[in-house]
Order: structure tokens, then sequence, then C-alpha cells
């Protein structure tokens, strides 16, 4: 239940991507982020978005036992053999689960402009896109985006940070068929 | 004017002529003094006796006397010599100078003003003059109106007329900033738009932390703001009226994100970085058609784009060689030329108002810099060093820039800053909170 603050966050943001591109998600993504996003929905989460861990099928399995995220060396978008394997087990997870839809959010660390990061950010997301696509998984469940340097996960400014922040997270929401 | 210049100021001009060519490496943050390869150059001394109250003045006169002083003594050009060594005062703006009583505490130049104010319309009028020449400054006696609300402006005003009759520049105290203020940690920082006065006056925020903003730019005229924005849930330029705060997405294509906007001189054409699948080049919009057309076409990053003065060509920042570079094409896209050569990566080119110079954000060796160098790609210049300097901004005069300084680690914070040209009087712009990502406004009318 630890990831539920954040869940929520993340659904809430789903709820304003998916309201701004209806037709990309599907009535039924919109209207399960529109859900998320309208509060009071801690329920809502719990049994319908984040799911039990220990539930294959859950949000939370992918999150934790799939692995949500892939880190990425200084400046590179390439995929390493470590992230390509947790890819895969995204894609299989995403194949048999047709009723998420997906963003892929590409992250950088702090060294770098805010700008170029950006356009990294992007790279990183498209990298992971391509990937899922390449393993089956519809380019319609997906989309992408870039935060660059905004939104890192660690606060040193230490390799030991920067390597985590160096990221691509696939960002789960109930999408059409749930 | 030639006299003047010969026998006031031979050491600033001298001071403004080097500092163009040969600045040091490095900035310092030291004393207010230019410091030249070949000697000292010493700021200008001046004296601004309080300003006299022509009626209903109240606090005004002394606090317009206060801006006036802090304007030029901030340029790091200038000294203030402070009431205590004056011998005379100035009780009548209309009174004849007493050249000598200046002259024998050195104030080598000397600005006299006076305030009314009537209801809230306030008057407000100086003159300056060349002590050592015994006379006034020839075009720098105005007279300025308007109302209380705008007194700091008119402030501003006095001090541009002065620093430009003196320097032989243009001025700049009379402009805005528009900047991101910033609150919260590292990993949860909340973010939203402010302007503000050159000097961190008067604050007023343009919109809430509710999503994510990055970078605005002033449009040519000051009246408009581009910006980056998260509001849609993607990153999307947006375009705000700064009278109204009203404000749209620029362009919407769905998949894809854009970033890094930029106006052209004549405010008709917005530039950026467009990203599709992964890819970002950069794309020209003009506002008033909505005709979009690609610039650049490469499977590298093309981001921070920004206009010659005379809209002719288009600096940008590349990673198509391998490592982040500046490149120069004409405005309508085609080949480049790379300008940046020195070790390191290079991002955020802008391009001086003078069209002269550029300067850019340059990251070598685990630090970062604010650098300037010719178009021509000659004569590199770093003005700065720190943990992370980013996003230089030019002053409307070409002669200043400002730009954001993070501290590093877990409690890191931005800041803003301001350098010349020269490398010299590097300081921090009083802001309220953590700022980021300053752009400078044109000089107001």
């Amino acid at each position: 239940m630890s990831l539920m603050p954040r869940a929520l966050l993340l659904i809430a943001t789903l709820a304003l991507a998916a309201c701004n591109n209806p037709d990309r998600y599907g009535a039924g993504g919109a209207g399960a982020g529109g859900a998320g996003g309208a509060g009071g929905a801690g329920g809502f989460i719990d049994t319908n978005g984040l799911g039990d861990p220990s539930d294959p099928r859950s949000i939370a399995y992918f999150n934790q036992s799939v692995g949500d995220k892939v880190l990425f060396a200084v400046d590179q978008s390439t995929l390493s053999p470590e992230a390509r394997g947790t890819l895969a087990g995204q894609a299989q997870w995403l194949n048999t689960n047709p009723g998420y839809a997906a963003i892929i959010e590409g992250h950088a660390d702090e060294q770098g402009t805010r700008e170029y990061n950006l356009a990294l950010g992007a790279r990183r997301a498209a990298a992971v896109q391509d990937y899922l696509i390449s393993q089956g998984v519809a380019s319609s469940r997906m989309r992408t985006i870039s935060y660059g340097k905004e939104k890192p996960i660690e606060v040193c400014s230490e390799e030991a940070c920067y390597n985590k922040n160096r990221r691509a997270v696939t960002v789960l929401s109930a999408g059409a068929g749930v | 004017m030639k006299h003047f210049v010969r026998t006031l100021l031979p050491a600033l001009v001298l001071g403004l002529a080097l500092g163009l060519t040969q600045g040091p490496a490095l900035a310092q943050n030291g004393p207010l003094r230019i410091v030249i390869d070949q000697g000292v150059i010493e700021p200008l001394p001046f004296a601004a006796p309080a300003f006299v109250d022509e009626g209903g003045a109240g606090d005004y006169a002394a606090n317009i006397s206060a801006v006036v002083i802090a304007d030029l003594v901030g340029t790091g050009l200038f000294r203030e010599i402070g009431p205590e060594a004056f011998i005379s005062n100035v009780s009548s703006f209309d009174a004849p100078v007493a050249y000598q009583d200046w002259k024998a505490i050195n104030a080598q130049a000397l600005i006299t003003g006076a305030v009314s104010v009537a209801g809230d319309r306030i008057t407000v009028k100086f003159r300056a003059y060349d002590v050592f020449s015994g006379a006034p400054i020839e075009g720098a006696a105005l007279q300025f109106a308007g109302t209380t609300q705008g007194w700091r402006r008119m402030a501003h005003k006095v001090a541009d007329v002065v620093y430009s009759k003196i320097t032989g520049e243009g001025g700049y105290f009379d402009s805005r900033i528009v900047y991101v203020s910033e609150q919260g940690p590292k990993n949860a920082r909340e973010k939203r738009l402010a302007v503000m006065d050159y000097d961190g006056a008067n604050v007023q925020y343009l919109t809430d932390s509710a999503s994510i903003v990055i970078a605005p730019r002033f449009s040519p005229t000051g009246d408009r703001i581009l910006y980056t924005s998260y509001e849609s849930g993607f990153p999307r330029i947006t375009l705000m009226d700064v009278g109204s705060l009203q404000r749209r997405s620029l362009d919407e294509q769905p998949g894809t994100m854009t970033f890094a906007p930029r106006f052209s001189p004549d405010g008709a054409t917005v530039v950026f970085s467009l990203e599709r699948g992964g890819n970002t080049d950069i794309y020209a919009l003009a506002t008033g058609s909505g005709r979009l057309t690609q610039l650049t076409n490469a499977p590298s990053i093309e981001t921070a784009p920004s206009f010659s003065p005379d809209g002719s060509q288009i600096v940008f920042e590349s990673d198509r060689s391998g490592s982040p570079q500046l490149y120069i094409m004409s405005s309508g896209g085609g080949e480049a030329q790379r300008i940046s050569g020195g070790a390191g990566r290079y991002g955020t080119p802008v391009w001086s108002p003078r069209g002269d110079l550029i300067a850019f954000t340059k990251q070598n060796a685990g630090r970062f810099h604010i650098g300037v160098l010719r178009t021509d790609g000659s004569e590199e210049r770093l003005l700065t060093a720190s943990f992370l300097d980013e996003g230089p901004t030019w002053a409307p005069n070409g002669r200043v820039l400002m730009f954001m300084r993070e501290t590093s680690g877990a409690g890191g914070q931005s800041s803003l800053w301001s350098v010349d040209i020269s490398g010299r009087n590097l300081k921090q712009i009083p802001t309220d909170g953590a700022a980021s990502d300053p752009a400078w406004s044109p000089l107001l009318p």
C-alpha cells in the first residue's frame, strides 16, 4: 500500500491526459481515469486501479514484479540487455492484459540543459515504446511523454542518484475492456 | 560630448572597450571595481543628492533617488559618493550648480532631480552634470510624468538616461524579467510563471503551480509570453497575453511534444522544437496564418533555436556530431554551420540584441558555464562557473546576461544571477524564493 499516493497522482495525471486525447484511450480509459481524478476514490484505486500485488493482472504486480522502469547510460537512449529483459516482461504482461493503456515517461538526470534533457527524455520514452511495439504491443495503447530533468526520483547530485533518474517508466491505466 | 568623454571617462570607456574583447576567462565575485589586465579601473564616482520635493512628494523623492543610485551602482561601473561627504546640498532643482563643491569630493558626475505629486499623478525631473567640465551632460535633462504606481519605472528611466549618456550604451533598467518561481524539494518541485522588474521588485505571478511550466520568453514588444506548459498533461507551447493573462496552446499536433519556443524579431513567427516518435527537430510557425514549416530534418536532437536580430538566421543546439554543439542556419532552414569548437557540450544559444555575440550554456568537466562567442565561433569566453549555470538571457542593451544557477545535492535550489559580458559584476538577483529560467524583456516604452 505504500504505492498508494503515487498511484493516485499517476491516475490523476492520466485523467488529464486521457481527457485531452479521449480517442487515444477510448471511452473506458477516459472514464476510468476520470473516476480516479474525481477524488474520494481510494477504494476505486484499491480495487480496480492499483490492485493486489499478488494478483498477476494488477498494476501493482506490473510495477513491482514485472518492473515498470528501465535505466539508461549518460546521454544514451540505447536499451541495455537488462532493460530489454524488463521490457520483454512488460510486453508479455501488456499482451496478456489488453485492458490497460500505458504512458511511457522519459526522464533525464540533472546534468544537461532543460531543453536538451526534454528531447533526450523523449528519445528514451520512444526507445521503450518502439521495443514494446516490436514485442507485439499495439501502438494505439501507448503514448510517450518526456519530463526531461523536471521530475527526479533521487535528489543527490552524484552518479548513485543520476543513474536512477535516467529512466523510462511505463505507467499503466485501466483502459478499454476493463 | 567628445570633450566630456575625454576628460571624464577615459577609464570607464577603456574598461568597456577592453571588456568586449579580452575579458578574463572566469568571473570572480569581487569588489565593485573593474579590473583590466593592464591595470585597475575604478568605477566612476558620482553624487546623487536626494531629489528635491517640489510639492507633495513625501517619501517618493528619497525612494526615487535610492532606486537611481541602486541602478547605477548595480552595474559595477559607478560608485556613489554618499551625502556624508557633501560640502553643499541641492535645495532647489533650478539653482546653479556649485561645481567646485562636487569637484572637491571627487564626484565626477552629479545627478539632481525633483519630484512632485498631486493626487495619484507624479512628475519626476532630473539633470546630470559633468562636474569636471562644469557643464550639464547633453541630453540628460528630462521630465517624466505618470501615476504614482509607476514611480520605480521613472527612477529606472532616469538611471537609463544617465547610464546611456555616460557609457554610450543603451540602458536596461526600465525592463522586466519573466521567470519560473519554484517551491518545494527537488523531487516534488512546484513551478509557476512570474514576472518582476529587472531588479526583483514588483513581483507578479502569472500562473498557479498546478502544472509544470518551463522557459518563458517575451515577445519583441513584451506584451506576450511564450512558454512550455504541462497543463494538458503533455508539454505544449503556450502563448499568454501579459495584460489579460489569457492563454492558449500554440499548436496542437496529437502525439507530439513541443517546447523551446522563441519569437522572431518581428514577432510574426515562433521557432520551437517539435518531438515526434522520439526525434526532435526545429519548426517555425507563422502565428498569423498558422503555417508550420519544418526547418531541420535529422535523426539527431535539434533544439533551443534563437533568431539573429535581423531575423535572417537562427542559432540552435544539435547533437548531430555526437555531442550537443551550436549551429547557425538560415531562418528558412537548410544547411547549418557549426560554430562551437571547444571541449565540452554547448546548449541554449541566444543571439545578442546587438547581433555581435551569442551567449550559451557550456558543460565541461563536471562544471557548467555561461559564455559568449562571436557569431563565427571565434573568441569564446566563459563568464561564470558553478555546479549548474544555465539558460542565459540578454539585457536589452546586449551588455549584461542573466541566467539561472542551481546548487547541488538534495537541498539544491535555483536562483537568478547576472553578469557583465566582460565577466565582471557577477551578482544574485533578489527573488521571493527559488527562481529559474529568466528571460529579459525589451526596454519598456
